[in-house]
């Protein structure tokens, strides 16, 4: 035993005890990200339920727990139906159950809005759609959900043109603007131009609008009547329908195709219902622009600075000063960078811009008000210490002899820092880098008052001149988790929306880093490989 | 007490006079005199400490990368100054070239790093960089050794070539003087074989100054032979004389091995 002792076998039994909980509370976060948000998009089967005083329900099992009072069991069935009901879920005590069946004609209902609906298809009201004849009530209903979405993607394209025809007049708007503030009786002619032209920009909008709108509300005239569990019917527009599936008739190849459709649309498409269904591809985007503008900022100001620290600055008391507000700055709370952010980049600077450069729109801002290069500066900030910190670190570990070596080659010292010193240095730079993006990316408490939004009404990037629009808000997902989890009005239909969410935020962070890792390594391996 | 030989050197290429030298507060050089001569092999000898080291690097300003490094007395390279603020040490440093102690390649290929002083100082013209590899790497002995493996990197060498790509890396800006650092001793005896047959054959061309611990070699490659001892120069003179029949009992003590 003394020998165990003085042998250190308890301190190392303890670092390794320490370590693996650790890892296994790592482990088990991730796992329960994954398992709560890979398996939100499973189509699971609907049970039809009749109870004991001979009601039926109709939904999906979400969890059963143990009930408090009769020992038994209870089960949380999603129903759906909001609009009926009130509300998408329901606690059923076991003991109530007379029996559960699971009916192939159950029906499923993905709405653009209100939620999911469950129940059978009654009937359809097809107004003057012509569809194959012939089949059963479902066979038309899918024939005929086909139709009238061939004929929504054609109306959507007719929006896109009309949000193209709003926006160039929308410059033309901004042009007369600037004419008229600057001198509105020279350039009279030009103004007059500039708003025949755009009367008639409008005039072709208003045209197509009005069109749109006839062809929309007859599409809105085909609707589907379905009935719920007790039998109560509801009608049902088809344009409002997303998806319709009967799970109980659902193999798994089935399942699975459903599944990756559901993954499709998660990446891809934007989102619906207050953002607690269909896809993130706004946040996804904006997370991933605004971390590649923060390393764009943070990467070679955190570089030159540290190059000045370490290679230039005489060490004296001023150089002590500027390494400890280094170092401190790395540990100031996110939300005072964040309040920094707003007083000065979008009051200070953002105003200063706008009242430069786009004084014709005030007092609505373009810059005055929170935006992706507001935040991405912001974060910049934010990182930067980290990036100056391991960049210094980085050039301290160039060996000396290298630098001599360059010097007495009759190279000057900023030919010797950036030929061989920073090339070698990159390593520590990257590491730098990873650690300021994985940071970049997980914070929301600052962006949320400069510049990220609920709901933005369009990407950063776009095909609209001048295509990079670095005033406009975005949409980031940490921002997103918090909304859609604790903001959202229906948060028990939201929960599995936030694992998902979550768990793309994870995602994203590490392939960023493990790309940044990957190459880290390889220039590891390039100044480092010594074969004898 | 010196017994510096000006006479019989017809024609230095460097001429120290009083040199005095000082880390902060403390003296590392005191009073050195002596004069080099071109094209021949120069060895400073003596104990770890001594200042030989330090000597060397006046030569080409590498003191320069210190903090309070003070330096009295004149260094003429052709007659010229080559102390003093005014110096443009990035033209002296091409003039005077150097070797260290540790073998130290860039991490770039075996060609870029000989044409690494070629390319700082603006040289584009690929024919002359590509003249300028195969003679420095011929004239450091080496050639044949790399010259299928050019555009691999230089730090996949073994130590001796890696030291003598170094020698070729310093030979290819065409320096008059070429100053070594201990430049074998990190390697073993085949590798320090080849590098002081090398010097043997530099000294056509250049003014060697070589720094080294290992008597024998000083013996072996070196024409002329200083003994530093304590910061100061202790004794000068043809290495044969030095070697068998030193004028100060400092020296003999030292090349006898009785101290060191």
């Amino acid at each position: 035993m003394g020998s165990f002792r003085k042998q250190g076998e308890p301190q190392v039994w303890g670092t390794a005890a320490a370590l693996s909980i650790t890892l296994l509370m790592v482990l088990t976060l991730l796992g329960v990200v994954m398992v709560n948000g890979l398996g939100f998009f499973w189509p699971s089967d609907t049970s039809l339920v009749t109870l004991k005083d001979g009601s039926r329900l109709l939904g999906e099992i979400t969890s059963t727990e143990k009930a408090t009072e009769n020992h038994g069991k209870r089960i949380q069935f999603k129903v759906g139906n909001r609009d009926i009901y009130g509300q998408d879920f329901r606690w059923v005590d076991a003991s109530e159950i007379r029996s559960t069946a699971y009916p192939d004609d159950a029906v499923t209902l993905e709405r653009k809005e209100r939620g999911n609906f469950y129940g059978f298809l009654k009937s359809l009201s097809l107004d003057r759609l012509r569809i194959p004849a012939g089949g059963t009530t479902w066979d038309d209903f899918l024939a005929a959900r086909k139709s009238v979405d061939a004929s929504r993607a054609k109306l959507r394209k007719s929006e896109k043109r009309m949000a193209d025809l709003n926006s160039n007049a929308e410059r033309l708007r901004l042009k007369v603007l600037k004419l008229s503030s600057a001198d509105p009786v020279g350039n009279r002619a030009a103004i007059d131009s500039l708003n025949a032209k755009r009367e008639k920009l409008l005039a072709e909008f208003n045209a197509r609008l009005e069109r749109l709108n006839d062809e929309s509300a007859e599409l809105n005239s085909h609707t589907a009547i379905f009935t719920d569990a007790s039998g109560e019917e509801k009608e049902i527009p088809l344009t409002e329908i997303v998806r319709s599936y009967r799970p109980n008739t659902m193999g798994v190849f089935a399942k699975a195709r459903f599944y990756a459709g559901k993954i499709r649309e998660l990446l891809l498409d934007e989102p619906r219902e207050s953002n607690t269904e269909g896809g993130l591809f706004p946040a996804i985007f904006g997370t991933v622009m605004m971390v590649l503008l923060m390393s764009v900022f943070s990467l070679p100001f955190g570089v030159v600075a540290a190059v000045y620290l370490r290679e230039y600055a005489r060490e004296g008391i001023l150089v002590r000063l500027v390494r400890i507000a280094v170092n401190n700055l790395a540990g100031v709370p996110s939300i005072v960078y964040g309040v920094f952010g707003l007083g000065f980049f979008v009051y200070g600077i953002g105003s200063g811009i706008d009242q430069l450069f786009y004084p014709e729109r005030l007092p609505t801002p373009t810059f005055g008000t929170g935006g992706i290069l507001w935040a991405s500066l912001t974060l910049a900030l934010l990182t930067v210490p980290v990036v100056i910190v391991s960049t210094e670190e980085g050039l301290a570990s160039v060996p000396k002899g290298l630098r001599e070596g360059s010097l007495s080659l009759g190279a000057t010292k900023f030919q010797t820092l950036t030929k061989v010193v920073i090339p070698m240095a990159t390593p520590g730079i990257m590491t730098g880098l990873i650690l300021a993006m994985a940071r970049a990316a997980g914070e929301v408490a600052p962006l949320m008052i400069v510049g990220v939004v609920k709901l933005a009404p369009s990407l950063p990037i776009d095909g609209h001149f001048p295509f990079f629009h670095m005033d406009r808000k975005f949409m980031h997902l940490g921002f997103h988790i918090y909304d859609v989890g604790f903001q959202s009005p229906n948060v028990e239909a939201a929960k599995p929306m936030v694992f998902v969410t979550t768990l793309l935020l994870l995602a994203i962070v590490i392939a960023a880093s493990s790309t940044a890792i990957h190459i880290r390594n390889k220039m590891k391996q390039k100044y480092t490989t010594k074969a004898f | 007490m010196q017994s510096d030989t000006p006479r019989k050197i017809s024609d230095p290429v460097l001429e120290i006079v009083d040199l005095n030298l000082y880390y902060g507060a403390s003296q590392a050089l005191k009073d050195i005199s002596l004069t080099i001569p071109r094209k021949e092999v120069t060895a400073f000898i003596g104990p770890s400490g001594c200042g030989k080291s330090t000597l060397l690097r006046c030569f080409n300003r590498m003191n320069d990368l210190l903090d309070n490094v003070r330096i009295e007395g004149s260094i003429k390279l052709d007659g010229e100054q080559i102390t003093g603020p005014d110096v443009d040490v990035i033209s002296l440093r091409r003039r005077v070239g150097m070797v260290f102690q540790q073998s130290n390649p860039f991490p770039k290929s075996i060609y870029e790093n000989i044409v690494y002083g070629l390319r700082i100082a603006g040289v584009k013209d690929k024919a002359v960089l590509n003249e300028t590899v195969e003679k420095s790497l011929r004239g450091a002995a080496i050639w044949d050794e790399v010259k299928d493996r050019l555009h691999d990197s230089a730090l996949g060498l073994s130590g001796g070539q890696a030291q003598r790509v170094c020698i070729a890396r310093a030979i290819a800006v065409n320096p008059e003087i070429i100053l070594m650092d201990e430049p074998c001793s990190a390697l073993d005896p085949i590798a320090t074989a080849k590098i002081e047959e090398l010097i043997n054959e530099l000294k056509e061309q250049y003014t060697v100054v070589i720094v080294t611990h290992n008597m024998q070699q000083a013996a072996r490659v070196s024409d002329r032979t200083a003994f530093l001892y304590l910061g100061e120069l202790i004794e000068f003179d043809e290495t044969r004389k030095i070697f068998t029949n030193p004028e100060n009992r400092h020296t003999e003590d030292y090349i006898t091995g009785r101290f060191g």
